[in-house]
């Protein structure tokens, strides 16, 4: 029983109407079988959580594995990260933008023309140089004007961002390979701002918004490129943000960080939480839980560090965590916790679930608004970074055609809800697996036509669809 | 007898050519559960958003402990110890119940890091303090209470910050027998603790029920405002329905004229 409830002193006697009001569901300390009984509710209260997208991966590649027996190599299975990625983070970003029941159908071209950009800038020396005159000062502006808006919302981070951009394009730095992509992420936070300023103070629709905008930058794109694509396996750094991994040694200091890391974080907590008597979770669930993590994250680090170049005459090893791989991995923990654990998160939650409870506790719906729109172009700037990286070439479609509805597939695939209020970073993840893990599959036996992908890919989404639109009617009946 | 803890004094109030409120004197004492009755654009809603800060007011005071005060906004109401369950609740379906009550408040440590734990506690603390006995779990998701632990939660959001002063709009208006029966005693007990309730509603026995004083408003006037150990039902409702009943209310000549 609960013992920080001031509830009057009750006899043992309680009858159950009594025990209900004294919280008898909210035990002090969750066991390991609380845990697994809350995650059973949760499925039963329409909330399948990470269950649809696991299961779709592992028919999926049980599938692939019948297909070809390369599907389950480690060649195979680590090149998936480099190949999917970009999916991965655009959905990510897209998790933002849809917790609040609105659309970024911008995302994907926004993100390709700022990429382009990074590209004409190395390519030319700087952008200056690399961009027609008017276009050069254009983006001047429209940076000015990006970090105006970004006040005027009181966006304060997002205006740090865009005034760096400015100053990396004025100053031109961007003839620097890393300043450039990073001027180029400033950028597209500059866009987001852009579409949420356009959504949240104008009143547009953010499907007409972003639909509109998707058009737009394709155009400013092929401006920007002007006929030539910019080929980026020329450029090491930028190459490897997708063909690269870590060195072995490298792999199991990041394993260890990001395992170490995790359980002292749970484990302080839930310390913390005991020491002040206040709900917490027992000290074996935390460590059981930081022990299948650790389990995981060890056997995957043996495995990348093995060789696994398929090509057993050949001198090259292949070796060690995917760059890719932890590049998602470090942005899906950096947008967890700012999702979770922060006032902002919370407001954006809250502002998804019903706008007009969180305008009357005081949130600032404008504010929630551009911030999401502000993140979820600048992670498109990442993910058209990391697509230019995998295609090896900043071409002149680069983040158009399917790339956006792809993401937006992942992120639903993953669990994220269409209508606000409902998603989580780890959806776009496991979304991003599924949508990729289908061309890389049917890749592998040439006489399955590529037409497959799509039509294999639209079934997938339509399940994911119906298993959550069953979940939440068999919630709502019970 | 107590000193009022809210009162105004000849409020008026217009939305352009419409004058809604005409010279309104209404007065809220600690402890007691007081009925704002009247009827549909009687000027109910638009006497509360005063004490929001949601509508300025034309003329007229505002008195809180005594003091005169200016409520321009609803930050002002709340920093004074006034809150607002309007009849739509405005909680967020998808966070739960803790994550409702404390929204726009949160606790957190260096202004940006949510402290769940304390805030689950601060909730179940009040909980408890209303001897709410219709909710198993703080982390229960609003989406999945039903109407009466809805208001429950709504109500529990409002008093959660010490508040002096409530108003309830139509807090009855959706629920059945029985999750009526434990909002009223609800209302009840926020007044027992010493807290001045206001509470809209249309429905006489839930004002015969908890109010310990009512107040007609008939076209924008307050017709009467009268003790309920001294009136009856009938009484309220020849208030309500023209402004007037025996030798209370507004005089024959400004009823007939406002009509
Ligand atoms: N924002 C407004 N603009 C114009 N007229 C209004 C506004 N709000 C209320 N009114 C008018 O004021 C009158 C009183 O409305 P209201 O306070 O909502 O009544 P009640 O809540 O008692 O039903 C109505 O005639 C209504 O049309
Ligand atoms: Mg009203």
């Amino acid at each position: 029983m609960s013992t920080e409830t001031p509830a009057p002193a009750s006899s043992p006697s309680l009858d159950k109407p009594e025990r209900a009001g004294e919280f008898s569901l909210d035990v002090e300390e969750r066991s390991i079988v609380g845990a697994f009984h809350d995650w059973v509710t949760r499925l039963r209260t329409g909330d399948p959580g990470a269950l649809p997208s696991v299961v779709g991966l592992v028919v999926l590649g049980i599938i692939f594995m019948q297909v070809s027996s390369a599907f389950l190599t480690r060649y195979n299975i680590g090149n998936l990260p480099g190949q999917g990625v970009y999916i991965a983070v655009i959905a990510m970003g897209l998790v933002f933008v849809l917790l609040l029941g609105e659309i970024d159908l911008s995302a994907g071209t926004a993100g390709g023309m700022c990429a382009a950009l990074a590209a004409v800038a190395i390519f030319d020396g700087d952008l200056s140089n690399g961009l027609p005159t008017f276009m050069y000062w254009s983006l001047v502006v429209g940076l000015a004007i990006g970090v105006g808006l970004a006040v005027w919302v009181k966006a304060w981070s997002a205006s740090v961002v865009i005034a760096l951009g400015f100053l990396l394009v004025v100053t031109n730095l961007t003839q620097h390979l890393e300043l450039a992509l990073l001027a180029a992420i400033c950028i597209g936070t500059a866009i987001g701002v852009l579409n949420g300023v356009l959504v949240a103070k104008v009143g547009i629709p953010s499907f007409v918004v972003t639909l509109a905008l998707f058009l737009a930058w394709q155009g400013v794109l092929q401006f920007a490129l002007a006929g030539r694509p910019v080929n980026t396996s020329n450029y090491d750094f930028w190459h490897n943000l997708t063909y690269g991994t870590l060195s072995p040694t490298q792999s199991w200091i990041f394993t260890l960080v990001v395992v170490l890391g995790f359980l002292a974080f749970t484990l302080t907590e839930a310390l913390r939480a005991k020491a002040a008597h206040l709900t917490h979770d027992a000290i074996s669930l935390v460590l059981l839980r930081g022990g299948l993590i650790a389990l995981v994250g060890i056997v995957l680090t043996i495995l990348a560090n093995q060789n696994r170049n398929p090509n057993e005459r050949s001198t090259l090893v292949i070796q060690g965590i995917p760059t890719a791989a932890v590049i998602a991995l470090v942005l899906m923990i950096a947008c967890t916790l700012a999702l979770k654990r922060t006032t902002w998160g919370r407001h954006l939650y809250a502002t998804g679930g019903n706008a007009e409870a969180a305008r009357r506790a005081g949130i600032d719906v404008v504010h929630m608004k551009v911030t999401a729109f502000a993140l979820c172009s600048s992670f498109g700037a990442m993910g058209g970074i990391l697509l230019a990286s995998s295609q090896s070439s900043a071409s002149l479609d680069l983040g158009s055609g399917n790339v956006l509805l792809f993401s937006v597939a992942a992120a639903v695939i993953g669990g994220t809800s269409l209508f606000g209020g409902r998603g989580k970073p780890r959806d776009a993840i496991l979304g991003a697996l599924v949508i990729v893990i289908i061309p890389n599959g049917l890749g592998l036996k040439p006489s399955l036509g590529a037409q497959w992908q799509q039509v294999i890919t639209g079934i997938v989404l339509l399940l994911a669809a119906a298993i959550d639109a069953v979940s939440r009617r068999r919630a709502r009946r019970s | 007898m107590t000193e009022p803890i809210l009162s105004a004094r000849g409020l008026n109030k217009s939305f352009g050519p419409v004058h809604v409120l005409h010279d309104v004197d209404f007065d809220v004492y600690p402890g007691e559960v007081t009925a704002l009755v009247g009827d549909n654009g009687a000027g109910k809603s638009t006497l509360v958003k005063c004490f929001a800060g949601i509508n300025s007011i034309d003329t007229g005071t505002i008195t809180f402990e005594g003091e005169p005060v200016t409520i321009s906004d609803p930050r002002a109401a709340s920093a004074l110890g006034i809150e607002f369950v309007y009849q739509d609740l405005a909680l967020a379906d998808n966070l739960d119940i803790t994550q409702n009550m404390f929204l726009g408040r949160e606790i957190s440590r260096m202004r940006a890091f949510l402290a769940d734990g304390e805030m689950e506690r601060k909730a179940r603390e009040t909980l408890a303090s209303l001897s709410v006995r219709t909710v198993s779990s703080v982390r229960q998701q609003v989406a999945n209470l039903s109407g009466g632990q809805r208001q429950t939660v709504a109500i529990a959001k409002a008093v959660l910050w010490n508040s002096k002063v409530v108003f309830l709009d139509e807090p009855t208006a959706a629920l059945g027998v029985a999750q009526t029966r434990q909002v009223l005693d609800l209302v009840r007990r926020l007044a027992d603790q010493g807290r001045g309730v206001v509470l809209i509603s249309h429905n006489m026995n839930d004002v015969m029920e908890v109010a310990d004083r009512v107040a007609a408003l008939f076209l924008g006037r307050v017709a009467a405002e009268v003790q309920k150990t001294d009136t009856s039902t009938t009484q309220i409702v020849e208030l309500i329905t023209s402004g007037r009943t025996g030798d209370l209310g507004l005089t024959a000549a400004t009823a007939n004229e406002v009509m």
